[in-house]
């Protein structure tokens, strides 16, 4: 046949496939999960007491939460992790009239995560790879550049980021803005004259280590965690000299106690957490060393207790076969000293986690009711749907509750500590494991909530998914991913797969909830004027009344939202809002990366229950900030 | 303008140009002149032609037509962590193989380069890793995720799982050709320094 009669053929083909029957290349969400698959909060919810609201108010301490000075200069807004303004100027009457005042195009179309910075009048984004800051002079009309700083990570790093190449923002200290680079630098800025002063090599590419968290900055020095679970990255927690940018210590989360600086000062409450060389003994051999355990979320501080505390991620890979044993110290709570690096307690929520369920979420610290009388407590809303409410002093669980779909487990066992697994929901090789609730990216991922001390109620943006989930055999090539499972997620029951959740956590129960059509991938910030605002993964800016959850003000920005929204005074004297548009993350991956939605598995099984976004919004990248008219 | 030239020179390349820039009309794939000793070109700009040029290197031909090479594909894609980062084909960490979008070149011997060389935004450099036959049974399957059989075999969400074999045609459409009667013919011979 002649070269032109084939060609002819070969461009007939495609069109006589679409229109046969059953071709496969329209997308369908997946159905629901039903409602009678999962468990209640009656069924599962533990404490060790029931709620005695009237023993006193839940509230940050003074120290954790020092009295708002109308800036917002690290991304918890404050230590306690309240992400709450104490401004009035918008209210949960007005705030319908909330308008745009200026935009200003960040130049990156990926998944935007951070917060914006204010200080002084100034105000700091740090974007998505190539990780451009950006400084706006917030005293002159149309708040033009101060300065930008361009720090160039490696190209390269693209290609061992699981999750889009996101970063969850800086922080301004002491004439410094601080910040991450995805190939592995943590970067301080002098914010007068936008250059460098100095940059620490901390993550090598090669191994598929990354940087995307928000460091944390605290009495004179800067912590900084790695990325990197899915390539098979040992994970580990460094502190900087702020001045300097010297290392001062490196605490890992797997392998002997010297690595993983577990001593004399180590009193973990509960009995498995206690041991010698855990962080090796709970793996295969060697195992501890490709184990992950990254520390890719949130790092808070208490300046009373002088205590750092964080969360460890999922242990690799995650074919949970490969690597018997419970995987200490992955997906649990480290308490440590800021000096030393020493390790005081620890807690892990997901013994030998089979599905997923880092434990890097945000932790609040809180003066908060129990039992009778107040207690230091560091709640913590975990990947696994539940609501930890721990005693930051020792690290006992009082109370633990879902707020999203949960099978995977039947309730934490309060004697113990310990997670009480489903054996129907548990994967292993070999094994197709269907409707596993809550999803690989948890009831909710990484995007921090916030806590009101007028309504006494945390904002927690979440996710309604579930998961089917297939184990195969992985095997480890350096700098390449290291997974081994097959996931498809869908929607969790009723089918919306996003909630906001008002969560009162001493009577452990919501307050209200507003569903969404897509899981919420933003933070949440909410004001004393009673507003909550948060944004959705098709571009919705909303606000919503603190009390009752109702609908206030909607704004529809170029791309879907799934940074962090803060609230600061500007130099007018006038209360402002500032939030980043730019969808991506590991949900919004179809649209960032670009993904093929025809691929249900691909974004590690993000893609099957987000298809339907590419409809909805392209890929873009803008600060927004608004304003009521002045 | 390029009167420092020599003049033999110029000659030559005018006769060689003159061999392969006849086709405006009727663009057939001829054999590169300048793509020598296993160089693979990705851009479809030829400079001094006024159509882009398809090479046919002889290494690919084995691989047209090749079920064994397909299936073997698909095992070394898994086995490689291929999958890691493109899943099973719609991407993820790195990009989609499934469209017909391609940043670096979809004839095989481009798919096989990128592979040996790796890519500058995050594509790992397999050369001498893995072996030539085994990359380049993969470059099949990683080009045999975008065809219209492949793609009709999909049932459910999980997309390449029966590879059809590559056709020798779809490396035999000719590049990009002006249309007819436009300005710029690009006749003029530019070296480096």
């Amino acid at each position: 046949m002649s070269v032109q009669i084939m060609r002819r053929i070969l461009r007939c083909v495609p069109l006589v496939v679409l229109l046969l029957p059953g071709a496969a290349l329209a997308q369908t969400m997946p159905a629901a999960v039903p409602a009678d698959e999962v468990f209640t909060r009656e069924q599962i919810g533990r404490a060790l007491s029931p709620p005695t609201p009237a023993a006193g108010h839940t509230a940050p301490s003074a120290a954790n939460a020092p009295p708002d000075d109308g800036q917002w200069t690290m991304p918890s807004k404050n230590y306690a992790s309240t992400r709450f303004s104490s401004l009035t100027e918008i209210t949960a009457q007005n705030v319908a009239q909330l308008v745009p005042l200026f935009s200003f195009s960040l130049a990156v179309n990926k998944g935007q995560e951070a917060a914006p910075i204010v200080a002084d009048n100034v105000m700091y984004v740090v974007t998505a790879y190539p990780n451009i800051v950006y400084a706006l002079d917030l005293t002159r009309p149309g708040a033009p550049m101060k300065w930008r700083f361009a720090p160039k990570p490696l190209p390269a790093s693209q290609g061992v980021a699981c999750c889009d190449v996101v970063n969850r923002g800086g922080t301004v200290d002491r004439g410094k803005f601080i910040f991450n680079t995805l190939d592995g630098q943590t970067i301080a800025v002098d914010i007068r004259t936008g250059k460098a002063l100095w940059r620490t090599r901390l993550g090598n590419i090669n191994i598929g280590e990354t940087l995307t968290m928000a460091p944390l900055v605290a009495e004179g020095r800067v912590f900084v965690g790695d990325s990197g679970g899915e390539l098979g990255v040992r994970g580990w927690l460094v502190a900087l000299d702020e001045d300097s940018g010297k290392l001062l210590w490196r605490a890992y989360n797997t392998g002997p106690d010297a690595d993983v600086k577990i001593g004399p000062d180590f009193h973990p409450f509960y009995l498995s957490d206690k041991g010698t060389n855990l962080g090796v003994t709970t793996w295969p051999a060697d195992a501890w060393r490709i184990g992950g355990g990254t520390v890719w979320g949130w790092v808070t501080y208490d300046p009373e207790l002088k205590t750092v505390y964080y969360g460890s991620g999922n242990p690799g890979p995650w074919n949970a076969d490969q690597r018997p044993g419970d995987n200490k110290w992955t997906t649990g709570i480290f308490a440590r000293d800021p000096a030393t690096g020493a390790a005081r307690w620890y807690y892990q929520m997901n013994p030998h986690d089979e599905h997923d369920y880092d434990g890097v979420n945000e932790q609040l610290l809180l003066d908060m009711p129990f039992g009778g009388s107040m207690h230091k407590v560091l709640i913590h809303i975990d990947r696994n749907g539940y609501v930890y409410v721990i005693d930051r002093t020792n690290g006992q669980v009082l109370s633990a509750d879902p707020y999203g779909p949960v099978n995977s487990s039947k309730g934490v066992d309060l004697q113990t500590g310990r997670l009480i697994v489903n054996p129907d929901k548990e994967t292993k090789v070999g094994r197709e494991v269907h409707d596993i609730c809550p999803t690989a990216s948890g009831a909710k991922d990484w995007n921090p909530s916030s806590f009101s001390p007028d309504t006494g109620l945390l904002y927690i943006p979440h996710e309604n998914m579930c998961m089917d989930w297939t184990d195969m055999k992985v095997s480890y090539i350096v700098g390449t991913p290291y997974v081994g499972a097959d996931v498809h997620m869908k929607p969790g029951p009723g089918g919306n797969r996003g909630v906001l959740s008002a969560w009162d956590p001493v009577n452990r129960r919501p307050a209200w909830e507003v569903r969404e059509n897509f899981p919420i991938w933003s933070g949440t910030v909410v004001t004393a004027g009673s507003v909550v605002f948060y944004g959705t993964m098709d571009g919705w800016f909303k606000a919503v009344d603190a009390k009752s959850g109702r609908d206030l003000w909607k704004y529809k920005v170029d791309s879907g939202i799934i940074s962090q929204p803060v609230s600061y005074r500007g130099p007018d004297g006038h209360q402002y809002i500032a939030v980043l548009s730019g969808v991506g993350g590991w949900s919004g991956a179809v649209v960032s990366g670009p993904v093929d939605p025809r691929d249900g598995s691909a974004a590690l099984g993000m893609v099957n229950v987000m298809s339907d976004l590419p409809k909805y919004t392209t890929a873009g990248g803008t600060l927004y900030v608004f304003a009521l008219p002045h | 303008m390029y009167s420092r030239y020599p003049t033999e020179l110029c000659l030559a390349v005018l006769l060689a140009l003159s061999g392969c820039g006849r086709s405006h009309q009727e663009p057939a794939p001829t054999v590169s002149p300048t793509a020598g000793d296993g160089a693979v070109i990705t851009s479809a700009l030829d400079p001094g032609l006024d159509h882009s040029v398809s090479t046919l290197d002889p290494r690919a031909a084995p691989y047209y037509d090749n079920v064994v090479a397909v299936t073997d594909g698909k095992r070394l894609f898994g086995q490689f962590n291929c999958s890691g980062c493109h899943s099973n084909g719609g991407g993820g960490m790195a990009p989609d193989l499934m469209d017909d979008e391609w940043i670096y070149g979809s004839r095989l011997e481009q798919i096989h380069q990128t592979l040996v060389e790796g890519r500058p935004n995050g594509m790992p450099a397999w050369g001498g890793k893995i072996s030539d036959d085994q990359l380049w049974e993969i470059s099949t399957y990683v080009r045999s995720m975008s065809l219209p059989a492949t793609l009709a075999a999909q049932t459910g969400s999980t997309p390449s799982q029966s590879p059809a074999p590559v056709p020798r045609e779809v490396d035999q459409t000719p590049g990009w050709t002006a249309p007819p009667q436009t300005t710029n013919d690009y006749t003029t011979t530019i070296t480096g320094p």
